[in-house]
């Protein structure tokens, strides 16, 4: 794969002779048609636009087309990578058009979202290509006006030379500007000259989500294309029998095929699909472990106690240090299967024709789709186009191909162009979930009160390791083991918004809540010590940035007034995940008797925050996320098959219940640092030991609502 | 299969389709309007909601056998060019994480507005309830449906 680093002069001109094409998606801009200007569609302008490199082209009219090449889920990059562009080039963002491009790795490397990594790869190559573009368009005008091009500036796509006066939009100089030898260096800005980035611009698709424009991938239609969906085989087994003569009755079916575990019913619309799949008398028979959660619960037992354990650290002599303790704490953490639930159930277009296939639809990685469609049909991978349409979230279920694989498998079988659309129940029941974990947790203390061993013993599903084993507290305790043990369940398992740390998150500030209060310590003040401990004398490797997260620990503090108010009780936590940092405190005041969860306060260090409307969406809607599958979701298992199977039984978050987050960025001055995930893993301690230091019950397992020790606890959630 | 004459944001259109379809996919699939989003179909979710007499309705549990001569407004008649006070504050807070939700959320927030312009932060928390966010844009919602009670 290329990186695009920085433009060779091969490149430049390579690029600079093309005209970019592909499907326009959602370019428009609420009230930015300046009446001094022509309006021209997106396809206009690029008709005659120059490209500059794969990121931008500018035509003469002086409007900027910039190409967002990563997946748009909610996560807001079709608006930041822009806007990264845009300051560089020091561009008018009135002016600047948003396409999505399309897969093009040769173009674009790691052209894909997940693992909250889209900015912290992209930020110095969208720079560069920014400043790339500036560079070449100002030597044209220097060289047009006869000036040094030192003398002169740029501001909103306007080049100017205060000396002679003359000054000119960028459209003037593209012609020009394309015939330049590119920089093989190039100068980027002093970050307080930003102008763009650390403003709330707002969304690029604003207009076509609030006006019902086509946009995402269940919207696509195209003349002659068929529709299916799929029933397929509960985890562990295979079809036995198939009937599917009622389903073929259904008026609008054409066509009933069968690929692997699955079912298929075809049809012309999307109604009669879903009552002649309820019409399918398919018989299966097992084909390998047919799990339940009862099984689990046993077997995470089991494996607690005696699995075979992969040991990912240890420091020190820990059972010298158990033997010696003054206080032995242990405790065990268990969460339940989780499935994603995007708003947009899975779908995808597929149209496989001799030796060619074109894909379009929601994907996190479009690329693996493409893979997967090669391997399937045995053509080469360039051969097959994808388009990547906005996703209605993802959260690391469009990670996986399967529903790409099921469009392409149909469109085959029928020689035809198809879409695959999946219901509700089909997403709950289809797999790729988040899996159970539990964890063991033993902390040793000495005299002072002071940790000095801790065990951490993780069982997975699919996991691998189900540990971070050199996040904190490793590096501030003399004695540390840390084991992990995998289980390898027949149900499918998957990324789900920040991995493992989702849980383990929760799991570990909750025990160390426990630690502290038999320390007799203050929490806050325990993490400070230990953080003291890792940053003067640190044990072994360390994996975060010691002084980053006391910075947010310190600051979440005394913007939370912790331990201030008597009548707040308040829970702590502090995580680091995807490179950032984020402390999080809980308020649950008595209102009339009851315990009620008012506020929660997060502090976060992900960096330079690009765009601060999209970094607090990302907050808040990683805690609420955090907070509502803690609080009520779970996924449970008979035989195979998922009890709850839609809304009404697999329980989301709502309105109502969301307290009042306020939200705090630490100024680091470091690179952004990833943010689609990190603020999701404290919340759910955060709640956890408020609820502990509210009422005295400790939770130890999610979803609250389902558990023993919160059945008589009537927890209100209202905003201040 | 039957005829359907049906009155959709100030039009006529005719469909033939089962009687049974439910009025979202009528939209989706034979009217070619796919504003109004497929979620749960089970009227649990409110991505759906369009407008039946004014009345914010699960599109994906109403047959269209049901809907009659009723005035049915989607999220593409809502406004001519986008410009319905409640689609004005949901560009002005910057709602949307992934948009999906956001056309059926914009719908129910319009039809409460209409039926209780002055509501208190309370009602509107009760009215928006009915919708699910799976990015949690919940805060921006709420402030969104205040801000258009007090633009309108």
């Amino acid at each position: 794969m290329k990186t695009i680093t920085r433009a060779s002069r091969r490149d430049f001109l390579k690029i600079a002779g093309t005209t970019a094409g592909g499907l326009f998606i959602g370019f428009n801009w609420f009230g930015c048609d300046s009446p001094k200007v022509e309006v021209l569609s997106t396809e206009e302008i690029l008709a005659q636009a120059k490209s500059f490199n794969a990121y931008l082209s500018i035509s003469p009219t002086g409007d900027v087309v910039i190409y967002s090449p990563n997946p748009e889920l909610g996560q807001n990059i079709k608006t930041s990578f822009p806007m990264v562009v845009a300051e560089e080039l020091d561009a008018d963002w009135e002016k600047v058009r948003v396409v999505q491009a399309n897969l093009d790795t040769e173009k674009y490397d790691r052209q894909l979202t997940g693992g909250s990594g889209a900015m912290p790869h992209s930020w110095e190559r969208l720079r560069k290509a920014g400043a790339t573009a500036k560079h070449v368009l100002v030597a044209a005008a220097a060289q047009t006006w006869n000036v040094s091009a030192s003398e002169i500036t740029v501001e909103k796509g306007i080049i100017s030379h205060k000396g002679s006066g003359k000054s000119g939009h960028f459209g003037e100089f593209v012609e020009l500007a394309a015939t330049m030898q590119a920089p093989e260096e190039v100068a980027l800005k002093d970050k307080n000259d930003f102008k763009i980035i650390g403003t709330p611009v707002k969304n690029v698709d604003a207009k076509e989500m609030y006006t019902g424009v086509p946009l995402y991938g269940l919207d696509f239609y195209r003349e002659g294309m068929m529709h299916a969906m799929v029933q397929r085989a509960p985890f562990g087994m295979k079809i036995k029998s198939l009937d599917d003569a009622g389903a073929r009755a259904v008026s609008g079916i054409t066509d009933v095929i069968t690929f692997g575990t699955s079912v298929a019913v075809v049809g012309n619309s999307t109604w009669p699909l879903m009552k002649a799949k309820k019409l399918l008398r398919v018989e299966y028979e097992p084909d390998g472990n047919v799990e339940s959660t009862a099984d689990h619960d046993r077997i995470f037992k089991e494996l607690i106690a005696n699995g075979k354990a992969e040991v990912r650290r240890k420091d020190g002599n820990v059972d010298a240090a158990f033997k010696s303790a003054a206080k032995i704490v242990t405790a065990e953490y268990q969460c339940p299967f989780l499935a994603h639930s995007p708003m947009e159930p899975e779908n995808f277009f597929a149209h496989v024709q001799a030796d060619r296939c074109e894909l379009i639809g929601p994907t996190q990685t479009p690329d693996r789709a493409r893979q997967a469609a090669a391997d399937i049909l045995g053509i080469p991978k360039e051969n097959i186009s994808v388009e990547i349409t906005r996703l209605g979230g993802g959260f690391g279920r469009r990670l996986r191909a399967d529903y790409v694989e099921e469009a392409v498998h149909i469109s085959k079988a029928i020689n035809a162009p198809v879409k695959v659309t999946w219901n509700r129940e089909d997403e709950l029941t289809g797999g790729a979930y988040r899996p159970a974990v539990r964890y063991k947790f033993e902390a040793a203390l000495n005299e002072s009160g002071e940790m000095v061993g801790y065990k951490l013993r993780g069982v997975g599903m699919n996991a691998g390791n189900s540990t971070r084993e050199n996040n904190f507290p490793s590096g501030a305790v003399d004695n540390v083991l840390i084991e992990s043990v995998n289980y390898e369940s027949s149900i499918t398992t998957n990324a789900w918004r920040a991995p493992i740390t989702n849980f383990l998150a929760y799991a570990e500030q909750s025990f160390l809540d426990e630690v502290a209060l038999e320390a007799g310590k203050d929490p806050v003040a325990f993490r400070l010590e230990l953080l003291k401990r890792a940053k003067t004398n640190p044990v072994g490797e360390l994996g975060y940035d010691v002084d980053r997260m006391i910075s947010v620990v310190e600051t979440a503090r005394d913007k939370s007034n912790w331990g201030k108010d008597p009548n707040v009780k308040q829970g702590f936590s502090v995580y680091f995940s995807h490179r950032s940092y984020v402390a999080q405190v809980a308020n649950i005041e008595m209102v009339s008797g009851t315990p009620t969860l008012k506020k929660i306060t997060a502090v976060t260090d992900c960096g330079i925050v690009v765009n601060p409307t999209g970094a607090n969406h990302q907050v808040r809607g990683g805690i609420v996320d955090g907070m509502g599958h803690a609080m009520y979701t779970n996924l449970t298992f008979e035989n195979g098959m998922p009890k709850q199977r839609n809304f009404d039984s697999y329980r989301l978050v709502r309105l109502k219940e969301v307290p009042e987050i306020e939200t705090h960025f630490v100024d680091s001055g470091f690179d952004p640092t990833g943010l689609g995930e990190p603020a999701l893993p404290p919340t759910g301690g955060a709640i956890a030991n408020a609820i502990f230091a509210a009422t005295g019950r400790r939770l130890r397992s999610q979803p609250f609502i389902e558990q023993k020790e919160f059945s008589d606890i009537k927890l209100e959630i209202r905003r201040a | 299969m039957a005829t359907f004459n049906l009155k959709i944001n100030g039009k006529a259109h005719t469909v033939d389709v089962d009687d049974d379809t439910p009025l979202l996919w009528v939209l989706r699939d034979h009217l070619g309007m796919v504003g109004t989003k497929f979620s749960c179909g089970i009227a649990q979710c409110g991505a759906c909601t369009v407008h039946v007499n004014g009345t914010p309705t699960f599109s994906c549990v109403t047959p269209v056998s049901s809907v009659g001569n009723s005035d049915v407004t989607t999220i593409e008649g809502l406004s001519k060019d986008g410009d319905h006070p409640v689609q004005k504050a949901w560009a002005e807070v910057d709602v949307a994480q992934c948009g999906y939700c956001q056309a059926g959320q914009i719908m129910t927030a319009a039809a409460f507005l209409e039926s209780n312009p002055n509501p208190s932060m309370e009602e509107i928390d009760n009215a928006m309830n009915r919708n699910i966010c799976r990015c949690g844009t919940y805060h921006k919602i709420r402030e969104a449906v205040a801000l258009a009670a007090k633009t309108k």
